[in-house]
């Protein structure tokens, strides 16, 4: 059983997986540089300040610096389940962490698995949820080629007065979509742990909901505001290292 | 050699009209060659390893998907298009890691610049940041697979195999404890109820997806009988 689940992962982690991976992302690459040299060439049109340009792009990048790593920490914990190319891919390229485990897990428990787990995948498993993934994430992509010009046009002339205003309901929406999601799973973890006598699914929820509380702390009460860029991996990977010694303990 | 000539503000709007035209043509162009490879890379894999994307389970787990990630979609392109602009919003919906990475980064590039939502200036301000933002998560991710790679045989150890099967409860645990944290007036009520359906109903123990939908949906009325009880202000 095991010498097939590792056979599985050596397949999934395949040169030539890594290969069709790096040219996905080397055409979002090519993207990323015709616009940033178009918007460079504008810049300088209408007469903006060249070391202005320079600023933005030196700022955004040690910006994204931090929150990189933490992409990446997430690729590490996706990398045991789907091995390191999908995650890579997924995490370069149009998706976040948040959205990618929880549809690889809507994913897998629709092709019929009971979760995400390497143990039960197959390979028509894994490209059926590759599928899914992909096709789930394109309504930002697809709203932009087909209105993204109507809309901006309607944006256009109206400038926004600066400032926050107050909430609407559309924020409270999806702070409640949110909140119901994390109580879906939590609740069955709790239906687990209840009804299997199965507590690990619930104890890593509870050793990430600590962690987490740990980060809220130091962010506000301590003014480490930079930890926000790493919280999320950082407890699930704490998370995840708890959950093997806890395995090991029961 | 560049044009020195300073243009006058008409010029400005008239010139940047067309330079918009042309960000809406190619970014539609490159927007369905990336949609397509990106389509295309599952089968590819499947030919590698020797199996095929079963459709029927396909469209099961893509409902399932769709249902809650669609309208979500909608709310992030309506929020977040004034705040980026054309260019950088092609960009962005195309590279992901938008609400924790690209959005942030591009507001902190337009306020150094000081340019005002809607001008020319932003539109270029935030292309160059979501741009070159994208290329520096591509060269850190790629950086460290590469030093992932030697790792593999770490990470496959079967050892790992429970850390590795829980990364959903790891994730829920942590983004739970922050949403609750957010909306803790009304979080209590959709995580009893979730936990006493899947007391009272073991079977969707198993059936998160639906359970998910149903919750959600709930937890979203609660919160609108809540707003309009003015429970919610802060």
């Amino acid at each position: 059983m095991e010498m097939m689940e590792v056979s599985l992962l050596d397949r999934l982690n395949a040169p030539a997986m890594y290969g069709i991976v790096a040219l996905a992302i080397a055409l979002v690459v090519a993207m990323c540089v015709y616009f940033m040299v178009k918007s460079w060439r504008a810049g300088v049109k209408v007469g903006m300040d060249k070391a202005v340009l320079k600023k933005a792009i030196i700022s955004s990048a040690t910006f994204t610096l931090l929150p990189a790593f933490s992409v990446l920490l997430g690729v590490v914990a996706l990398s045991g389940s789907m091995g390191i190319p999908l995650p890579w891919l997924r995490l370069s390229v149009i998706g976040n962490l948040q959205y990618e485990v929880n549809v690889a897990q809507i994913a897998a428990t629709g092709v019929g698995l009971s979760g995400l787990k390497i143990t039960e995948l197959t390979p028509e498993a894994f490209v059926t949820i590759a599928l899914v993934m992909t096709a789930g994430i394109l309504g930002g992509a697809l709203l932009c080629l087909f209105t993204l010009k109507a809309y901006s046009k309607k944006l256009s002339g109206k400038p926004r007065a600066a400032g926050a205003s107050k909430k609407t309901f559309g924020d409270w929406a999806m702070v409640a979509m949110f909140v119901g999601m994390c109580a879906a799973y939590i609740g069955s973890y709790v239906g687990q742990a209840a009804v299997e006598s199965a507590f690990l699914p619930l104890a890593t929820a509870a050793v990430a909901a600590l962690a987490m509380a740990v980060c809220e702390f130091l962010e506000r009460k301590r003014a480490m505001q930079w930890l926000e860029n790493f919280d999320l991996a950082a407890c699930m990977l704490i998370a995840m290292a708890a959950c093997v010694l806890l395995g090991r303990a029961v | 050699m560049e044009n020195k000539k300073i243009l006058s503000e008409q010029e400005k709007q008239a010139w940047f009209a067309r330079y918009n035209e042309g960000v809406h043509r190619e970014g539609r162009i490159w927007t369905i060659v990336c949609l397509g490879f990106l389509l295309l890379i599952p089968f590819l894999m499947g030919m590698i390893l020797g199996a095929m994307p079963d459709m029927n389970r396909f469209l099961r787990g893509f409902i399932n998907v769709a249902i809650i990630y669609y309208p979500t979609s909608l709310v992030e392109y309506l929020i977040y298009v004034p705040m980026l602009g054309s260019g950088a919003s092609y960009l962005s919906f195309i590279t992901g890691n938008l609400s924790n990475l690209k959005i942030p980064c591009a507001i902190n590039a337009r306020e150094m610049a000081q340019a005002r939502v809607g001008t020319p200036e932003n539109e270029i301000i935030s292309t160059l940041s979501v741009a070159t933002s994208s290329l520096v998560t591509v060269v850190v991710l790629a950086v460290g697979v590469l030093l992932l790679v030697p790792l593999q045989g770490v990470l496959t150890n079967p050892m790992l195999t429970p850390a590795f099967d829980n990364v959903v409860p790891a994730l829920f645990g942590a983004l739970g404890f922050k949403y609750f944290l957010k909306g803790r007036k009304f979080a209590a009520i959709p995580l009893v109820l979730s936990s006493a359906v899947c007391i009272l109903m073991p079977s969707m123990i198993r059936q998160t997806s639906v359970l998910l939908i149903i919750i959600g949906a709930l937890t979203i009325g609660v919160s609108f009988v809540f707003y309009k009880k003015g429970a919610l202000e802060e």
